[in-house]
């Protein structure tokens, strides 16, 4: 997995609460057996009309996010299908970190799966970035992981939690089967244990 | 010992491994597998020379792509999905996993096959990699979707690494008025608590509304506890709960049958067990209800009318205006004025036969109003059944599609998909942007609803026709 240290990119606005893992890539493209190449597609619905035509509005569209790394959404993003197609669709777009109030359980843990970096913030913080955002490329926004602070190109600087491990996997780029995998005797003894306790499994 | 709830009792016999931060690994009994989410998961096992840990455990069935029309028996004409099938065929066969083909008459949607075959069991942990493994819940067991990375490391580990989640109690308390069902119960709580209301959260659903169900309805229960943002809900199992297991393919038997029972009727949360957070709903006071939004916390009872943007607060005004657009609705109109186009009644939410029975009840001898309309049963097995009892000739009397077991219209990976503008009456759990469709317009509703529906060709109280 790519390891996420510190980033300091273009963000895009996004200014919609329940952005559902649908919305962020539709079911058309989860007939791929890769997971790769879904970046032209995210947000399919919301970025190309009926011909698939782009439609200008729509923000990743706009010259100035064309290269965006961050996206800055409202609460509960990543909320339905636990398709993972929706991470890899943000990774493959060039998207690293997600910054939003609050987000669906799933699409979190998924994130983390590959290298993407979700920061929940208080809503009054994130409206602040969300400004930065609008401001296109004459607002940087920084992001470092292991300090735990997204900054502004104004100097504001807000700290944001994040899981001890989660963030130590990330930093390092580790694979966590791996990891588990050097846990095989814990497993191992536990699965002789249930076999005595719960033979019928 | 300090009182548990059900959640806590069911992580605590599971824990492999914890660390000291809390980081656990969480041992997996069942891993149920389709052909969407997973071959990207068996391409990493290759990659990194893996096997699957425990093939026994680990039971797969295609659901999502597969077309429903008695033509899929000559193959699968779209290229993608077949593509997609084929490598399941190739994943089961290759890792020795429990296999259910396309055409056998077995197949069916993935969290109503697990139930059906008796691999879900009260107590178990149980992960697919699809939200709506919540389904699986209904039996006492701790299920949840996971992603695909996740999907890689059952398979290759048999365990989760997982943090534990907050305990959630939601009560329904009282009985059900006549006409209200299963989907009304789960509807009603995610608008009482918002769709992201559980995040964080492990449900469990009580109270004598919820005993009072049939298994089949609780399954439709906790189905829907993601859409409510938690990952997991569940119910206390109970005889119930017993009786359906009892004698399935892949149930225990024997002393094995005894020696599970004993431990199964400890799985309850304990009287003053630790709850962080309380939901109580009166029975009495669920309506049938729909949706008139694209989020699934966008509900109301039938007779309500069409909201104002303007009533909501923060970003709820400006996503209420957009899903109004989107639905082509204005506010203030009522709800029962609405004309519906398509009728869709099937999903891991409603595709079991007590769904396809609620909706015969309505649809006896009685002819549909849209263009069109579809059942989709949720296997092969209760295809049998509702041609057996007799459902299937209502249905098609009354100008329905019967189809063959699948995801279907709810998601609309294969061919059943809505038009730009269609609008449905759908049993299936998500009104999304595009979920049916680009542009397709999804109310959600109870199986007995979709049936008035089809029938009135308009949004309908269900109860005028009883």
């Amino acid at each position: 997995m790519e390891k996420f240290e510190k980033l300091s990119g273009i963000a895009a606005p996004l200014p919609l609460i329940n952005v559902d893992t649908d919305m962020i890539i539709p079911k058309q493209f989860l007939k791929t057996i890769k997971r790769s190449g879904l970046g032209v597609n995210l947000f399919d619905e919301m970025r190309y009309d009926d011909d698939g035509n782009e439609i200008p509005d729509f923000v990743l569209n706009k010259p100035q996010y064309r290269d965006a790394q961050i996206l800055v959404a409202g609460d509960n993003f990543g909320c339905g299908s636990s398709r993972e197609h929706a991470p890899w669709a943000i990774k493959d777009f060039g998207i690293r970190c997600v910054i939003a109030p609050s987000y669906a359980d799933i699409f979190y843990n998924n994130c983390f799966k590959n290298g993407i970096l979700p920061i929940a913030l208080p809503q009054d913080q994130v409206d602040v970035l969300m400004k930065e955002a609008e401001k296109g490329a004459n607002a940087r926004i920084e992001v470092d992981l292991e300090a735990q602070t997204v900054s502004t190109s104004d100097g504001e600087v807000f700290p944001f939690e994040v899981d001890a491990f989660k963030k130590h996997c990330l930093l390092e780029g580790l694979d966590d089967i791996g990891l588990t995998l050097a846990k095989a005797d814990a497993i191992d003894s536990f699965e002789a244990r249930a076999a005595q306790a719960r033979p019928w499994v | 010992m300090s009182p548990k709830t059900l959640y806590d009792k069911i992580w605590d016999a599971h824990l492999a491994h914890e660390a000291e931060d809390g980081t656990s690994l969480l041992y997996i009994d069942r891993h149920l597998v389709h052909e969407v989410t997973s071959p990207q998961a068996f391409e990493g096992l290759r990659m990194a020379n893996r096997t699957v840990r425990a093939p026994d455990k680990t039971i797969a069935v295609p659901d999502h792509n597969v077309p429903t029309t008695p033509d899929r028996v000559n193959g699968i004409e779209n290229p993608e999905s077949r593509i997609q099938v084929e490598a399941l065929d190739k994943n089961a066969e290759d890792f020795g996993i429990h296999y259910y083909p396309v055409n056998d008459v077995r197949q069916g949607i993935v969290h109503i096959v697990g139930p059906e075959q008796g691999w879900t069991l009260p107590g178990m942990t149980v992960v697919c990699g699809d939200s709506h493994t919540a389904t699986h819940g209904a039996f006492g067991a701790l299920a949840h979707g996971i992603g695909t990375s996740e999907v890689e490391h059952v398979l290759a580990t048999q365990t989760l690494i997982q943090r534990k989640g907050k305990n959630m109690k939601v009560e329904i308390t009282g009985k059900l008025a006549p006409g209200v069902t299963a989907k009304d119960i789960t509807l009603s709580v995610i608008g009482a608590t918002g769709t992201a209301g559980g995040t964080g959260y492990v449900i469990e659903y009580c109270g004598e509304a919820i005993r009072d169900l049939s298994m089949e309805g609780r399954m439709t229960v906790c189905n829907m506890a993601i859409e409510g943002g938690a990952r997991a809900g569940l119910i206390a199992p109970d005889e119930k709960t017993f009786a359906y297991v009892q004698g399935r393919p892949h149930a225990p038997k024997g002393a094995q049958w005894e020696a599970a029972l004993t431990w199964w009727k400890t799985l309850y949360s304990d009287d003053d067990a630790h709850w962080d957070k309380v939901v109580t709903l009166k029975g009495e006071d669920i309506a049938p209800v729909v949706t008139w939004g694209t989020s699934p916390e966008d509900v109301l009872p039938i007779n309500a009318e069409v909201p104002d943007p303007s009533s909501f607060a923060g970003g709820k005004v400006d996503a209420a205006r957009r899903a109004l657009d989107y639905m082509g609705l204005r506010p203030g109109q009522k709800l029962s004025d609405v004309e519906i186009d398509t009728v869709f009644i099937g999903s891991c939410t409603n595709g079991r036969i007590e769904d396809l029975r609620a909706a015969a009840e309505i649809l006896k001898g009685k002819k549909i109003a849209v263009k069109r309309a579809m059942i989709v049963p949720g296997s092969g097995l209760v295809r049998a059944q509702a041609e057996e009892e007799g459902l299937a000739d209502i249905f098609k009397e009354a100008g329905f599609e019967w189809r063959l077991a699948g995801c279907s219209m709810c998601l609309a990976m294969n061919p059943d998909q809505l038009s730009p503008g269609e609008r449905c009456a759908a049993t299936s759990n998500r009104n999304f942007e595009g979920r049916q469709g680009r542009g397709g317009r999804t109310h959600l509703m109870s199986p007995a609803m979709a049936a008035a529906a089809a029938v009135t060709g308009r949004l309908t109280d269900v109860r005028e026709m009883m």
